[in-house]
């Protein structure tokens, strides 16, 4: 059981909606994966297209927390805006604090990350601030009280998997909130190895909507999320650097 | 009377007093959005009870797909 604020959810695999190929595919993902918190962005709507189609016409609402993002905000006052334009939806109360600071890399910025964090948690959302992972700005953030940390693996979209696993590592054992690794994650892989290493989620979107075959795809990363999560729970052996056989030496009726 | 929605100047019909009229005059009162009316954010229920004048900036924002 995950538990991110007053809320708790079964599945530790939280699911971006991004730039799926088409709504039905995208519908099958989301149920297959066995999501319960799904990420979405705040835009201006089409005014004069009245029968433009919304994802969210396509699910059943009830069924889902939503975490809407903050993205296109270039500081915290955008992102505050963002958040609570979100919130007038009177869909949800959680956050993703996502300012990013860098164009090319969509790496967040820090200072204002920490500054939208600080503003939203005092107008009373549940904040998941989107970060880097650099340990003592997690820490930072969790001592403002963010309600989980999400360190990205490698940059957005980027599908390069955990790139630092020893900064994730810290970052996990250093929390008493939830790690959620968010962004980067390009295959089951990757997604198992984030829970292996201790982490209390996953967000993925790119490596799910992106892939040849999205359904599979959430199935895969649904079974990986769990597989790396009872590996950690489990505790795996230690590394030697030499073998040491699993059958017996003793017995062998052979080679004498 | 004219107003900005999303930017944009948006004529709007006499007899369009309120974000509730609006929005359905627009055919958009069965979308999720959120409406934003000179910098203050509505929740659905405020709609009926908002009063629209000239000049008026609003934006109407939606979810979309996203990470």
């Amino acid at each position: 059981m995950l538990q991110v604020g007053n809320y708790t959810f079964q599945s530790r695999l939280f699911l971006g909606t991004g730039k799926y190929p088409n709504y039905d595919m995208q519908k099958q993902a989301v149920d297959v994966s066995e999501t319960e918190v799904l990420t979405f962005s705040v835009r201006r709507m089409n005014i004069f297209d009245p029968d433009q189609p919304n994802f969210l016409e396509k699910i059943d609402l009830k069924k889902y927390r939503f975490l809407p993002n903050t993205a296109g905000a270039k500081n915290a006052e955008e992102a505050v805006r963002i958040a609570k334009l979100a919130d007038g939806s009177g869909l949800c109360d959680m956050v993703k604090v996502e300012v990013i600071g860098c164009d090319k890399t969509l790496l967040p910025d820090p200072v204002e990350t920490l500054k939208a964090t600080e503003i939203l948690l005092a107008e009373g959302f549940t904040v998941l601030p989107y970060t880097s992972d650099d340990v003592v700005l997690a820490r930072k953030l969790e001592e403002l009280g963010a309600h989980a940390i999400m360190p990205g693996a490698s940059p957005i979209g980027s599908g390069q998997g955990i790139i630092n696993p020893l900064n994730l590592q810290f970052i996990i054992e250093q929390a008493s909130v939830p790690v959620i690794v968010d962004a980067g994650i390009g295959s089951p892989k990757d997604a198992a190895y984030a829970m292996e290493l201790g982490a209390d989620g996953v967000l993925l979107n790119t490596a799910v909507s992106g892939a040849n075959d999205p359904v599979k795809m959430a199935e895969a990363m649904k079974l990986a999320v769990e597989a790396g999560r009872l590996g950690f729970e489990a505790g795996r052996i230690a590394k030697k650097e030499y073998a040491v056989a699993s059958s017996p030496k003793e017995g062998i009726s052979v080679g004498e | 009377m004219e107003i900005i929605v999303n930017g944009d100047p948006l004529e709007v019909s006499e007899g369009i007093t309120n974000i509730e009229e609006l929005i359905q005059e627009l055919r958009l009162e069965k979308k999720s959005l959120i409406v934003e009316h000179n910098q203050t954010i509505l929740k659905k229920e405020k709609h009926k009870d908002t009063a629209i004048s000239e000049g008026d900036r609003l934006e109407i924002v939606h979810f979309v797909g996203g990470g």
